[in-house]
């Protein structure tokens, strides 16, 4: 028998485990967190390598304003520490295109993903890129319908499970960034969750091409795309698309079929051409004598006499 | 000096809307409406704004929703296939209480129906067309002249109140050629900044029956806009039962608590009318010469003339015709703003619907003859 039992004490000098601070925390919202993306998903490293390019551009975080429509990747201008419009199902590039026009001098980035901006949003995608306004847009391509629960996009693989493709899916997808390039854009580039320092740098070029710039990234969904193709896990995953990755260089001699089940990484366009608002700032300066007029909204007056 | 015109009523919106301050316009090419898009690609770089022609009108009001968030006063034009597609994002816009202007010039339908003809087929649509609950302020006018000066109303509501506003004519407004006075200048409804700095600073604050000031991107505010149920941040918070029924009651609210400042009706010869004819729009013409040529025959006839179909004008419908036995309710659809009328007197008075459709307004005989059939012999 034990008289006395010791008092269960909290030692005031015990020091907690102090966590390495993200560099890039002071980019977020940091009230929003924890997040709602899945454990091993990728848009964590898409949000790092995103600020490591944005630092290597130089770019003024204060003038960045973000856009996205409906999906996984369209939440992620929602924890980032600046002017963002959450907005429809495919249509974030329409938006952007209002916002970049009302205020050219604003850094718009778009987060989109393969559903939102190739099904529904197609159309937007392709004459935004016609328009080569400048915006860059980083569409995270998981291959798959992560928020409604994993059914096949329009870049399934043929062949690839999906909650909607139980008998595999017999449907041939899209290939993103030669479908941007052949609509007109400048910058055009893919990477995946695995190279972290290309697709920071091509987020740098992006940022600084003075046109309609796509960076897409293949990224992982082990919750969904993984566990119904039989890589549950996010290194399988990531290992999967590491070892079907090839360098554009390399494939100049690789027949369609040899192709088939590649993910192409690498520059497709890095051009320059007459940007959208630029030539709306022309036709102002043509009429109006001046650049266009910004905040108008804001405005009680108007100079009449300025026709 | 008033500047005298004689034009078209849709190249008068598009001057009403210059006159407005409105310096963003994104549109798509539609019949009967594409004269607005028109004029406002030719006017808009003389006085620095942007004409920017989308893909569709999904994009359309997308753009418009952006370049209203970028600090400008923007609009669209459409009519009812081009409605029926700005459906979606108009809801983004009532979600997110984005200051803008739709104009409407209505044409025959359902589906593509009768491009080049006059109806007001798309009444409901604008109240109900997007999924939600939300309250639209729609105005619509009768003359060229009455089209340029609600342009200029349609903005400054909008602004007020931070929220879509519909210009609900039909083709026959919008194509007819009048003469219309011009003035030197009106009165703008500026858009309210925030005074707080962005840390105190709530855009979407559960204030009670007021618009809270909204910043521009770039500002330094760091907005957070979502259509997603959101809190007073607008952040995210959409298993919150609470957080979603504060903001839609809001929303609503904000409107409806507002409604005498925002509605607006003419009436003539209603004191002692036994019948009294209840329009909008276009066919208010017939009626101001069929209400008169029945005074002339001695029929106790008045009219009353509804400027802001939505929010509803309850109180000025039922006041004015008080003492009516009879309502008539000329529509150039099926019956849609007659559920309106009806709804207000629950069986007061008796309301008759005058219901022309093909295109082609109802004529002064036709109301007359209405007035003369429900007891005014």
């Amino acid at each position: 028998m034990v008289d006395e039992i010791d008092e269960y004490t909290i030692d005031d000098d015990f020091e907690k485990p102090k966590r390495a601070k993200a560099p890039f925390i002071k980019y977020l919202r940091e009230d929003r967190l924890p997040h709602i993306f899945c454990p091993g998903c990728g848009n964590g490293t898409i949000i790092n390598t995103f600020f490591k390019g944005m630092e290597e551009a130089n770019i003024d975080f204060e003038n960045v304003a973000m856009v996205s429509g409906i999906g996984c990747s369209s939440r992620i201008p929602g924890y980032i520490k600046c002017d963002s419009l959450h907005t429809t199902h495919g249509r974030a590039l329409s938006f952007a295109t209002g916002l970049k026009v009302s205020n050219p001098d604003l850094d718009v980035v778009v987060f989109t993903g393969d559903g939102d901006c190739a099904s529904i949003g197609g159309n937007h995608l392709i004459h935004a890129a016609r328009r080569n306004i400048n915006l860059t847009v980083i569409c995270i391509n998981n291959n798959i319908y992560g928020m409604t629960g994993g059914q096949i996009s329009p870049t399934s693989p043929k062949g690839s499970y999906g909650s909607t493709a139980p008998y595999g899916n017999r449907d041939k997808p899209f290939h993103l960034a030669e479908l941007v390039a052949a609509a007109g854009a400048t910058y055009v580039a893919r990477w995946t969750t695995v190279q972290v320092e290309s697709a920071a740098k091509s987020i740098e070029k992006g940022l600084k091409n003075k046109g309609f710039s796509f960076i897409e990234i293949v990224s992982q969904c082990p919750t969904y795309f993984g566990r119904k193709n039989k890589m549950k896990t996010p290194v399988k995953m990531m290992d999967h698309i590491k070892n079907s990755t090839i360098y554009i260089n390399n494939t100049k001699l690789m027949s369609e079929h040899e192709l088939a089940d590649k993910i192409v990484v690498g520059e497709f366009v890095d051009k320059s051409a007459p940007e959208f608002t630029d030539n709306l700032q022309e036709l102002s300066k043509e009429n109006y004598g001046d650049k266009t007029l910004r905040r108008s909204a804001f405005l009680k007056n108007f100079d009449e006499n300025k026709e | 000096m008033v500047e005298k015109l004689f034009i078209q009523g849709n190249e008068a919106c598009a001057l009403g809307a210059i006159k407005a301050g409105c310096r963003f316009f994104a549109g798509y090419p539609i019949t009967p409406s594409t004269e607005v898009a028109e004029n406002l690609a030719r006017l808009l770089p003389k006085y620095g704004g942007s004409f920017v022609q989308m893909e569709d009108e999904i994009s359309s009001m997308g753009a418009v929703i952006g370049a209203s968030w970028g600090g400008s006063k923007a609009m669209t034009a459409t009519s009812g296939p081009g409605i029926s597609l700005m459906q979606e994002n108009l809801g983004y816009a009532f979600m997110t209480e984005t200051p803008l202007v739709i104009v409407n010039v209505q044409r025959g339908s359902p589906s593509t129906g009768q491009p080049t003809m006059a109806s007001q087929s798309d009444m409901m649509q604008v109240r109900w067309g997007s999924h939600g609950d939300y309250e639209p302020i729609a105005l619509s006018p009768s003359s060229v002249q009455e089209y340029f000066d609600f342009t200029i109303k349609a903005f400054n509501l909008s602004e007020k109140y931070r929220v879509p506003v519909f210009l609900m004519t039909e083709e026959s407004i919008g194509h007819m050629r009048e003469k219309i006075s011009i003035p030197k200048s009106v009165d703008l409804v500026a858009r309210k900044e925030p005074t707080m700095s962005p840390d105190e600073f709530l855009p979407f604050k559960n204030r009670k029956n007021a618009t809270n000031p909204m910043p521009a991107f770039g500002d330094g505010y760091k907005v957070h806009v979502s259509g997603l149920t959101h809190n007073e941040i607008g952040y995210p918070d959409t298993n919150n039962p609470k957080t979603h029924a504060v903001l839609v009651k809001r929303l609503c609210n904000k409107i409806l608590k507002n409604r005498e400042k925002i509605t607006s009706v003419k009436s003539e010869f209603t004191d002692d009318a036994d019948v009294v004819v209840v329009c909008y729009g276009a066919p208010v013409r017939s009626v101001t010469t069929a209400v008169k040529e029945a005074r002339e025959e001695g029929i106790k006839a008045g009219y009353l003339k509804i400027n802001t179909p939505w929010p509803f004008p309850d109180d000025d419908v039922k006041a004015v015709c008080e003492s009516a036995k009879d309502i008539i309710v000329p529509e150039m659809n099926l019956g849609q703003m007659v559920h309106e009328v009806e709804r207000v007197f629950a069986g007061d008075a008796e309301v008759h619907l005058l219901s022309k459709i093909g295109g082609e307004l109802p004529k002064p005989s036709e109301v007359l003859n209405a007035i003369k059939s429900v007891g005014g012999n």
